[in-house]
């Protein structure tokens, strides 16, 4: 492998790009970002960044010194092509590549009925998307935010600790898709803390004069607002390679080993990458985690030196900082049938769950203090036996 | 190797410990990490490396001296 390109140039494909050269690559490698940012941490868009003076600088993220990567920002690719191996650039250039990182991330999911050029009408993927949010809760707006995951209730979390009012509008309780079952709890400790839970009703569109003024829900109210923020999910990034012969279904389609099915000497990494972990036999799987970001960008460079590699069988983990809590959590509690609050209680500062899938314990979600510490031994226990299939 | 670590940068994450439990270790009390072995056995670079990798405030530091 002489020449190596990286699509994104956020968290993966930085660290795919620092892997590679670790695990020995001393060719020319070129990132590639659409942003005009190095790359910078994307967590704190939702927490800090609003709350504090930040500016983008703060969030950038360290980079090996020995790095040697062309970086080529505010550009993006436009096609790849398969037997020539070189990829389409929008300034109109090309690059030949002998491997490739697929590291696009995701983009927020659109709603029909809310259209994103209305004044006081927001996303947050980017931080020019923060900066521009931020300059608007400096205006102390009524807040709504659509959507309940991870992104809408650290954004309610952050709003409340900035005095305003805030509602959150959304179809399940909020960090249904992390938590299952204890997300009951997670509603009812926002709402403890002034978060107006709309959770009986859809949103159907917006009311509008010079800017937003509301939304309007499925049952006919309509929620004033000053400012509404859309989080309801993130879609994968994978329009640029439509024609190029990887497999795409939502998300860019791998082997156990990061390789991208359909498109050889190509590696997947992120938040875009679907692939197949041991402990699903056989099922696909993208996760969206920071954690899962770092450990896939090892794995994909890996596979991409060395021509092959184990099967990627990590065990996933995610952390999320909301309402003076720290909600932190190891394994696939996704498909668990049964949870178990082994410790404290769910709506409270501190707790611990198990989530088991037949009886047996496929992930463990902790909230409080020295969380980690007690995710530890879940987590060694998982490391082995995530690598086969879980029953 | 030595690794090294940013008390005001940490915040306790112990994504670290995580990665690598004979390094690191956490409480219920501290605000910060404890690194228990400064001057990490070569056989463990590989869980050292992916504990600097996986804070998420870049805390820490690995020198190779």
């Amino acid at each position: 492998v002489r020449d190596v390109v990286v699509v994104g140039a956020s968290l993966a494909g930085l660290r795919t790009a620092e892997a590679l050269r670790r695990e020995g690559f001393d060719g020319r490698l070129v990132v590639v970002g659409e942003e005009n940012h190095p790359p910078y941490d994307r967590p704190p868009l939702s927490k800090a960044f609003l709350s504090t003076e930040l500016g983008s600088e703060d969030l950038h993220l360290r980079q090996s010194a020995d790095l040697r990567a062309e970086w080529l920002l505010q550009r993006s690719v436009r096609r790849v092509d398969q037997r020539e191996q070189t990829v389409a650039l929008s300034d109109g250039s090309s690059l030949h590549y002998d491997g490739l990182v697929i590291a696009t991330g995701a983009a927020p999911r659109r709603l029909p009925g809310i259209d994103l050029s209305i004044p006081g009408v927001h996303e947050l993927r980017t931080v020019d998307d923060a900066r521009s949010l931020r300059d608007e809760l400096s205006g102390v707006p009524r807040v709504v935010i659509v959507g309940g995951g991870f992104i809408g209730a650290e954004l309610a979390s952050t709003c409340r600790g900035l005095g305003l009012d805030v509602s959150v509008v959304t179809d399940l309780p909020l960090l249904a898709t992390a938590l299952g079952s204890l997300a009951g709890a997670a509603t009812a400790r926002a709402r403890d803390h002034g978060v107006r839970v709309v959770d009986t009703a859809m949103v159907t569109g917006l009311a509008t004069g010079d800017r937003v003024a509301g939304v309007v829900l499925s049952d006919g109210r309509t929620i004033p607002a000053d400012v509404v923020v859309v989080a309801v999910g993130a879609v994968p990034r994978t329009s640029w390679l439509e024609g190029s012969g990887a497999i795409l279904d939502n998300g860019v389609v791998c082997d156990e080993t990061l390789a991208v099915r359909g498109l050889p000497s190509a590696v997947a990494a992120g938040d875009v990458a679907r692939w197949p972990h041991p402990a699903l036999g056989g099922a696909l799987l993208r996760i969206e985690h920071w954690t899962n970001a770092v450990e896939q960008a090892a794995a994909a460079a890996r596979r991409l030196v060395h021509g092959a590699a184990p099967a990627h069988a990590p065990v996933p983990s995610f952390w999320s900082d909301q309402f003076g809590v720290r909600l932190q959590g190891v394994g696939l509690a996704h498909c668990a049938d049964e949870v178990i609050v082994v410790d404290g209680e769910p709506a409270g500062d501190q707790f611990l769950a198990e989530y088991r899938r037949r009886g047996e314990v496929v992930g463990a979600v902790v909230a409080g203090a020295g969380g980690a510490a007690r995710l530890l031994p879940y987590r060694r226990d998982l490391v082995g036996r995530l690598r086969t299939p879980v029953s | 190797m030595r690794v090294t670590l940013d008390e005001s940068l940490c915040q306790a994450y112990g994504n670290c410990l995580l990665a690598a439990p004979e390094i690191f270790d956490l409480d219920a009390v501290s605000p910060v990490v404890t690194i228990l072995q400064p001057r990490p056995a070569e056989s463990l670079r590989e869980e050292v490396e992916e504990a600097v990798r996986t804070c998420p405030v870049e805390a820490l530091l690995l020198h190779e001296d």
